[in-house]
């Protein structure tokens, strides 16, 4: 056994040298910090006392008698669906229209679309959706008679999710669009010319069996970070609508975390949402993988 | 839609009104930001509002330099760390990712698949989630209250390392293999057979690695005000209400130029390199 992993260390020395940079800083980093927070969620832990460990109490507490969980787990269910699989879908739209552009003119477009996921801009959105007059919505439903006083739509229950949906859904076009595009634009030209031999007609026929199919690893990078981002959502949310929304109606699962973790301190508590978290984002990338097929490796 | 079957003017026409459309769209809050940080304030309380202003202004501009100058700390020191962290996280990044993102595609060594599959894992593990136990983490490892704090664990990113792998992996193992029998280390096959190649996704890294940083706050793992970020004391005076408003999208244009420029800059550049990235087999 010894002896074995000698020669392979001897074998693939460069392999190895290449790699640890990169490998300490991860462990260090990120795995730690993952792995930790499961024997955590098993604790009562305050970050200044010692952790206690209660067991499953955490996990019973959250499913039992935290209403605002179950609420918040709907309401990151309806935001996935919005800001994940509407947004994953429009990207690839947009990324596809735009190869289709002369270059300069599909490189202005990229920059114009993934602008508002660059940095903090959305604090617009408070002045576009302010509650009063002078807000834009309001003012411009006003003008055309739509409304006749102002809609609330930050701290009335009933919009929050909206706005926020929407909010969400401007800044989605980032890391996952910028890969589809990448994609595409670096399927092989003859690939389309081969394509056309073989008998493909039409457009949709060409992004069918020859466009997906040749940028799956783009297309499943996408997919997770659409993921990410739509399960994780809540900072943006809490930026423009404040903390915690009127009836807790934009409350996501996140923000349930922050509440947890960075206000109340009770460390045990948070992790355990998070590893809910975690569980939920887990499946949701295994069914995607599935549905574009193993590429992963 | 990319390749040659089908290619008709008109098609070309409307989806370019179409894209013009949905860019306004999307461009409109980043337009009215760069209004309203050039409106007076006065105008900001007009009804009903208007997305243009007669009389433009730098004195938002102004007045946020003033706000910052009021802190302890010079407004030359937060610059400064917000440079360090960036050039530091973007230098060590490209450095380290490529390099292993290269060993993880293509070499074949015991432990490949398990590295590979936990940073595919790891991927969806990435944001304010592990924050608390990173925290955790840094303090014990004393680098809390540094820039060090801020920069090392942004360097081993693995949505950067999974992104250059992909990409890697499409080079056909033929051209490596030629490589090594013509008796290259594998040190030298990476830097100089496969990175060159790889211009676009390094490219897609050195934006990521670059925004990422750039917009970093120093959140919980700095206290001192002389290690803190910029976007933090841009939020910190940016607080709500509309009469700040004009100040708060100053701040904001100030912080989006920089990469917005460097994005502009580099998509150019990635279709460029495209043109010579094509290997055939």
């Amino acid at each position: 056994m010894f002896k074995k992993i000698r020669k392979e260390l001897k074998k693939n020395m460069d392999c190895y040298l290449m790699l640890m940079p990169f490998m300490v800083l991860f462990v260090i980093f990120t795995v730690i910090p993952v792995v930790m927070s499961m024997p955590v969620s098993f604790t009562d832990f305050n970050m200044i006392q010692p952790p206690k460990f209660i067991g499953l109490s955490n996990y019973t507490s959250l499913f039992l008698s935290d209403k605002i969980f179950m609420k918040s787990i709907r309401i990151t269910l309806i935001f996935a669906f919005f800001t994940g699989i509407v947004s994953y879908i429009m990207c690839f739209i947009v990324a596809w229209l735009i190869d289709s552009m002369p270059r300069r003119t599909g490189n202005f477009f990229t920059v114009i679309f993934y602008i508002p996921s660059i940095a903090n801009v959305y604090s617009v959105w408070r002045v576009i959706f302010s509650g009063d007059m002078n807000g834009y919505i309001n003012s411009l439903l006003i003008s055309a008679g739509i409304i006749t006083s102002p809609v609330q739509w930050l701290t009335d229950g009933r919009y929050v999710l909206f706005t926020a949906i929407i909010v969400q859904m401007w800044l989605s076009l980032g890391a996952g669009f910028l890969a589809i595009r990448a994609g595409l634009r670096g399927i092989d030209r003859s690939m389309y010319e081969a394509g056309e031999v073989e008998g493909i007609k039409n457009k949709f026929q060409e992004l069918i069996y020859i466009t997906i199919p040749s940028m799956k690893p783009h297309l499943m990078f996408a997919g997770v970070m659409q993921i990410v981002s739509s399960f994780t959502a809540g900072t943006v949310i809490q930026n423009i609508a404040g903390f915690p929304t009127t009836d807790y109606n934009a409350h996501t699962v996140m923000t349930h975390a922050y509440d947890y973790g960075w206000v109340r301190y009770e460390m045990g508590y948070a992790s355990a949402i998070c590893m809910i978290l975690f569980l939920v984002m887990y499946f949701v990338n295994r069914l995607m993988e599935k549905f574009l097929g193993k590429n992963t490796d | 839609m990319s390749g040659i079957v089908g290619r008709k003017k008109s098609g070309d026409v409307i989806i370019f009104i179409f894209l013009a459309i949905l860019g306004a769209f999307m461009f409109f809050p980043v337009y009215l930001t760069i209004v309203m940080s050039v409106k007076p304030t006065e105008e900001l309380f007009v009804f009903p509002p208007e997305i243009y202003t007669s009389r433009p202004t730098l004195k938002n501009f102004t007045e946020m330099f003033e706000a910052m100058k009021k802190n302890r700390v010079p407004f030359s020191r937060y610059v400064f760390n917000s440079i360090t962290v960036t050039i530091s996280v973007t230098f060590l990044q490209t450095v380290i990712i490529s390099m292993s993102a290269f060993v993880l595609a293509k070499c074949q060594f015991a432990g490949r698949k398990l590295i590979n599959k936990i940073i595919i894992i790891s991927l969806l593990y990435q944001s304010n989630v592990i924050y608390i136990m990173q925290y955790m983490v840094i303090n014990k490892l004393g680098l809390i209250d540094s820039l060090s704090a801020l920069i090392l664990p942004a360097v081993a990113s693995p949505v950067g390392l999974f992104l250059m792998k992909q990409s890697i992996s499409q080079i056909p193992d033929s051209i490596i293999e030629s490589a090594k029998t013509d008796g290259a280390g594998l040190f030298r096959i990476c830097w100089q057979i496969v990175i060159p190649n790889q211009k676009p996704a390094l490219m897609t890294l050195i934006i990521f690695a670059f925004q990422s940083s750039w917009n970093m706050q120093s959140g919980a793992f700095v206290f001192h005000e002389e290690y803190k970020t910029l976007p933090t004391v841009v939020n910190q005076i940016s607080t709500a209400g509309l009469a700040h408003a004009g100040i708060s999208m100053a701040a904001a244009i100030f912080i989006l130029i920089p990469p917005a420029v460097i994005f502009a800059l580099a998509q150019s550049q990635i279709i460029e390199t495209m043109a010579y990235s094509g290997i055939k087999n």
